[in-house]
């Protein structure tokens, strides 16, 4: 433990500050992933274990974009688009025919997903960490807030995942498709009954997700290392997020990813060696009294 | 008598394990002793797991918990004492099953006060915090590594009898012994009269509280023997490896058993046995013969659960029955 640390930092504003920002970037592109996650999860009701390597293939295109077109705007356009129609044609074709089954075969035909895309993106692009450089647009001196020194990308990131968290929920709960959405998970047979296409609905919820998922990687790529297996620790965070904030509950995911970051960037200064465990100590306390998350309803 | 009885109804349980013995014996060959003993410890945990899915209804995510307890267990004190004990290799099973057992109370009964889908969560985050502290306990775990430099095999000293565990043969023997004890043990606690109420649980739990059952009390009671048992099919992979690593905790260990029970079939004790055969042989030669094992596996499930869905021993379970209908109907 080295609590002495976390108190010289929780002493400096700019310590603080650095703390601050570091959690939340974590949490905002965590966010990204597990809004997309938890869409699926709540409306579907599906477990979407593949979703970390819908992430991974949004990193690579992400790649592949910057070393061909060398436009990062481009980038960050194009892979939320792949993988969200690559999300589209994996509903219609296969996650579609598990609606309504156990758990299990859930696990199964997502796990198998999981193991199909990491073996395919070793094809295309090797098994070698990739990188992809730092966007020209933000090779500026870095911004201080409060003393503390960090990347103008940074703020960029923060922008643009508050900017998705309001839009997606405007989306749904202010437009007709996202009260359609919402209704979907509560009641598919009633809106059946007025006329619309609900296997349709959920195509595309599921493509929505995707297109999350394709996101939080793009911002992402710049500051991590891109390589093959790199879904399966997006995808257990991601998890537990969903579950702690509820599950379907995007302000919840929102507010849990933020409590995550901060947990990490405080956690391992103040006490590295548990810092680890913290957030899913926490799940199993939340799961114990409140099963349904903290902001949650329990699902029948 | 009994003992006849009890040979004659596991006739072919006693044909397979003469099998294993005698195969190995007439043409010893590293490879398939090698492929044998991992098929039996990966069939031990994942039966042990279909005590939790298939009989009790319980579907737990986070069975490689116990598998990395059993595992680490038996490395660390094989490590650490293993020239002081003329039992070492037995002992140090015990512990890892008496371990797996005292961790598998408190995360039972937790979590068995919640149902279907947050079962599963609870018992995830469980094997979460154990993979964290395996990772961060570097001490003890050797973190992020491992227990490295091997697991050593002191001989098993006997009154006279000394058996040397350093050869593969003798360890193979071992694992043959231990897992089909094991199965044999499961066998019967599934036919008793407490396995024939977690089928009546899995089924309606509610009806088995009316004629005065507690659900809970058997729960974690199926809970405690199936971590028991997973311990030491963890506490088996550990000398089959020589080593224990972080990733026996990870979430993907506590999925592989649920491939074998889903492939296998989860409505009969064969099912997982038959399941760890199917995907260690598919894995083993995927990986040789093309190197894409992720690519071939993956397709395989996802056409095997599109056309069938079903484990192989249930479908066949299944038609037998109907077969049977159609005969006597006849007469």
């Amino acid at each position: 433990m080295d609590i002495d640390s976390l108190l010289k930092c929780l002493m400096s504003p700019s310590c603080i500050m650095g703390q601050i920002i570091n959690g939340v970037i974590i949490a905002m592109i965590l966010f990204l992933v597990a809004s997309g996650l938890s869409l699926i999860l709540g409306v579907l009701g599906v477990l979407n274990f593949s979703h970390g390597s819908l992430y991974m293939i949004g990193a690579y295109v992400t790649y592949t974009v910057m070393e061909t077109v060398g436009n990062f705007g481009v980038a960050l356009l194009t892979a939320p688009i792949v993988v969200g129609i690559f999300g589209l044609i994996l509903e219609r074709l296969f996650i579609r025919r598990i609606y309504g089954y156990d758990e299990l075969y859930q696990l199964l035909m997502t796990y198998a997903f999981i193991l199909i895309l990491d073996d395919v993106v070793k094809f295309i692009w090797g098994i070698l960490d990739l990188s992809v450089p730092m966007p020209r647009t933000f090779q500026r001196p870095p911004v201080h807030i409060f003393g503390a020194i960090f990347p103008v990308y940074y703020i960029f990131i923060v922008l643009a995942a508050a900017m998705v968290a309001v839009g997606i929920w405007v989306f749904l709960s202010k437009t007709k498709l996202g009260k359609i959405i919402n209704t979907a998970a509560s009641d598919p047979e009633m809106l059946m009954c007025l006329g619309i296409n609900v296997p349709l609905v959920y195509t595309l919820v599921f493509g929505l997700g995707s297109l999350l998922a394709g996101l939080g990687a793009s911002l992402a790529a710049p500051l991590r290392s891109i390589a093959p297996g790199m879904g399966f620790a997006v995808i257990i965070e991601s998890f537990v997020i969903v579950i702690i904030g509820g599950l379907g509950n995007i302000m919840g995911t929102f507010a849990i990813a933020l409590l995550f970051g901060l947990l990490r960037s405080f956690g391992i200064l103040g006490f590295p060696l548990y810092e680890l465990s913290f957030i899913y100590i926490l799940m199993t306390v939340v799961l114990i009294i409140r099963p349904a998350g903290l902001f949650g309803r329990l699902r029948s | 008598m009994k003992l006849m009885g009890a040979f004659r109804s596991n006739s072919w349980f006693f044909a397979s394990v003469g099998c294993l013995i005698i195969i190995p014996l007439l043409f010893p060959s590293l490879a398939f002793i090698n492929i044998i003993s991992e098929i039996l410890i990966m069939a031990l945990f994942a039966v042990s797991l279909n005590l939790l899915i298939g009989y009790t209804g319980l579907i737990s995510f986070g069975h490689a918990s116990f598998f990395a307890v059993g595992s680490y267990t038996v490395g660390i004190i094989l490590q650490n004492f293993s020239s002081s004990l003329p039992l070492a290799i037995p002992l140090s099973l015990l512990w890892g099953m008496v371990l797996s057992g005292i961790i598998a109370l408190p995360i039972g009964y937790f979590c068995t006060r919640l149902s279907s889908i947050y079962f599963a969560f609870l018992t995830l985050a469980f094997s979460q915090i154990i993979y964290a502290v395996i990772i961060k306990w570097q001490n003890l775990t050797g973190g992020d590594q491992g227990l490295v430099g091997g697991i050593p095999k002191p001989p098993i000293v006997l009154g006279g009898l000394v058996i040397d565990m350093s050869s593969p043969f003798a360890l193979y023997f071992l694992i043959v012994v231990a897992v089909c004890i094991s199965l044999l043990v499961i066998k019967r606690i599934t036919d008793s009269p407490f396995g024939w109420i977690l089928r009546a649980l899995r089924e309606n739990s509610a009806r088995m509280s009316f004629l005065g059952i507690d659900a809970k009390k058997h729960q974690i009671a199926v809970f405690v023997i199936s971590g028991i048992f997973a311990g030491l099919s963890g506490g088996l992979m550990a000398l089959h490896l020589s080593g224990s690593y972080p990733d026996h905790a990870y979430w993907t260990k506590s999925a592989e058993p649920i491939f074998m029970i889903m492939l296998g079939g989860l409505r009969t004790f064969a099912g997982p046995i038959l399941g760890a055969l199917i995907v260690t042989e598919l894995s083993v030669y995927m990986c040789k013969y093309t190197g894409i094992w992720g690519l071939g596996f993956g397709s395989f499930l996802v056409l095997y659960l599109i056309v069938i869905r079903e484990g192989i021993l249930d479908v066949f379970i299944k038609w037998r029955e109907r077969r049977r209908s159609a005969i006597s109907h006849k007469k």
